[in-house]
């Protein structure tokens, strides 16, 4: 009975699991498989979509690669990824453990401020700051999105960093501060050591963050060269009313599975540290 | 030299000192990010409500003041109306899915398997690709023409002359009102789903096996289990991970900006695109400032009304 009833237990997991990885994935598999095939193959309703039809070819990577500037972006979307992220630990992660610790009493009311500023929706801030864009001379450069990110990021990762310094014990400061260590230095060398899964959570969200983000992108970026991802490849691939698919599908899919792969290493830890940081706040 | 010696003291001493004062060094680290949102958030915000009373258009974009006039003008178009509706009714049906789906797929991925590695890798994929390319792919995948979706549902004898479906050999999802619905919600489930399922199925597993294993010895059955043990235990991160996808769909254009543009007529527009096809495409700066501060109170009361809530557990 009872091995029996695990028998029907896992074979519901793995039809549920198949179902989800379909549903997740489907979208992908098929992003691989156009990449590689013909417009005399793709453009044909009657054609098995999963299958080719007519020869592969690598045509259209190649006007993806050479012929359009997604490598360009590629580099633009890391280096504008990586700047947000330094400058919002930076700015975060000190204020996030004078919240927790050092204002006192109205830490608490002033965290939950922070997150509020959280839902203040782009589509709102991005007409007043192109205007600021324009003022500081930033715009047509990617610089503006390294201007701009940080405020959407910032408030998020104090947030959830302050959740996640409260959980540290205040004890294991206090000791270290009793051995002559400065309030500072306790903070650098006994809290930030155990704030690896805090640190890493906002590292990952604050780099997801500029790596989806398009309404900044499309309204305050306009030369080819400076954008990134999420705008630039649509602009290029999609001509008035032509739309090159395979070399979009590709471009999709080439970001999809290798950031995919890098997430899917770190998940335990960002996973650790958004729960833990998020109960707390 | 000595001398020298005698400033380093000291000034290592006034260091010190600086460090030492918690209320002081308080201030020093939170100066930094209070600048940033006050200059970058505070003063845009600002800029905005202003532009909501006034009439700036982007050929003429002096402020002069008019009021309310703009959102009582911009409420009394039925494309605001419709967008006020989707926004709330696609948010509402996403997140309900959302959170059932999770639910079962975070028990799932809790049990162990093989390929486990590979199947989570597969499930976290939309949340690793840009919203508008990932989008774009569910633009091929819901074609009007070339769906693969409508390949298999042909292959399968369910769409076609004389099958279940209808004589047409297409379903043209984004071309009908209930279908480019229904598509855009599931593209908003797919892509936050996988950020749903991961913090849940660390919630599940950071509860104490002891609870649960002496639920069983008491002969509670798997659901019983499910929902009066394990649901109560990680109510406050479930709180908090629908406020986070909550926030993100509510707040988001770019899954309807690509997908339908609103269409079809303005039937899937939601507050966010209007006020960008209204603000920017349309050039009325002052009704999209209008529009979108519509999105703020409700996100606002909604955030606060759930924070409140995962509070209260937290302390319970």
């Amino acid at each position: 009975m009872g091995t029996k009833r695990k028998g029907v237990n896992r074979i519901i997991t793995y039809i549920l699991l198949i179902s989800f990885c379909l549903f997740s994935a489907c979208p992908f598999l098929v992003m691989v498989i156009n990449t590689f095939k013909q417009d005399l193959d793709l453009y044909r309703p009657q054609n098995n979509p999963f299958i080719y039809n007519e020869p592969p070819t690598l045509d259209h990577l190649r006007l993806l690669f050479f012929e359009t500037n997604y490598t360009t972006f590629m580099w633009n979307s890391f280096v504008v990824g990586m700047l947000v992220v330094i400058i919002t630990l930076v700015i975060a992660v000190p204020a996030a453990y004078s919240l927790a610790r050092l204002v006192g009493r109205w830490g608490e009311q002033a965290g939950i401020g922070m997150f509020l500023v959280y839902l203040v929706p782009p589509t709102l801030l991005f007409i007043p700051l192109f205007r600021m864009v324009v003022a500081f001379g930033l715009n047509d450069s990617f610089w503006a999105l390294v201007l701009v990110y940080p405020t959407i990021s910032i408030p998020f990762s104090t947030w959830l960093l302050m959740g996640f310094f409260k959980s540290i014990p205040r004890d294991l400061e206090e000791a270290a501060m009793v051995d002559g260590h400065s309030r500072f230095m306790a903070f650098v060398k006994v809290v930030m050591p155990l704030s690896l899964s805090g640190v890493i959570a906002v590292v990952v969200f604050t780099f997801t963050l500029t790596l989806h983000e398009f309404i900044y992108a499309l309204a305050f970026v306009s030369s080819s060269a400076q954008r990134t991802l999420s705008v630039g490849v649509p602009i290029e691939l999609i001509r008035g009313d032509v739309f090159f698919w395979q070399s979009l599908l590709a471009a999709a899919v080439l970001i999809a599975i290798p950031v995919g792969i890098v997430y899917n290493f770190f998940l335990d830890r960002l996973v650790e540290g958004f729960t833990a940081g998020a109960v707390k706040g | 030299m000595e001398d020298v010696v005698a400033y380093k003291v000291t000034e290592r001493t006034n260091v010190r000192h600086i460090t030492d004062r918690e209320g002081l060094l308080g201030a020093l680290f939170l100066l930094p990010a209070v600048v940033y949102i006050i200059a970058l958030v505070g003063i845009p915000f600002l800029l905005a409500i202003a532009f909501s009373l006034s009439d700036v258009t982007v050929g003429d974009t002096s402020l002069d003041f008019v009021g309310l006039q703009n959102f009582s003008r911009v409420i009394k178009t039925p494309q605001f109306q419709r967008s006020l509706v989707n926004t709330f009714a696609f948010t509402l049906i996403a997140q309900v899915v959302i959170i059932v789906l999770a639910n079962i797929l975070a028990v799932v991925l809790a049990e162990d398997f093989r390929g486990k590695w590979i199947a989570r890798m597969l499930i976290m994929l939309p949340w690793a690709t840009p919203i508008a390319l990932g989008t774009i792919g569910w633009f091929w995948f819901l074609d009007s023409k070339f769906s693969p979706i409508d390949w298999v549902l042909q292959a399968v004898g369910l769409l076609g002359p004389g099958t279940l479906l209808g004589p047409g050999r297409h379903m043209v999802y984004l071309g009908r009102e209930w279908l480019a619905m229904a598509s855009v919600i599931t593209v908003q489930v797919w892509r936050l789903l996988p950020l749903a399922a991961v913090i849940l199925m660390a919630a599940f597993t950071s509860i104490d096996r002891d609870l649960i294993d002496q639920a069983e010895v008491d002969g509670a059955s798997f659901w019983r289990i499910h929902f009066q043990v394990k649901i109560p235990l990680i109510l406050p991160i479930l709180y908090i991970s629908l406020l986070f996808s909550l926030i993100t769909m509510f707040g988001d254009m770019v899954v309807v900006y690509v997908l339908t543009r609103g269409g079809p007529v303005y039937y899937t527009q939601v507050l966010a695109t209007w006020a960008y096809f209204k603000g920017i495409e349309g050039g009325s700066l002052s009704e999209g400032a209008a529009i979108a501060l519509f999105l703020f109170p409700l996100l606002l009361a909604v955030a606060i009304l759930i924070l409140r809530a995962a509070r209260r557990m937290e302390i319970n």
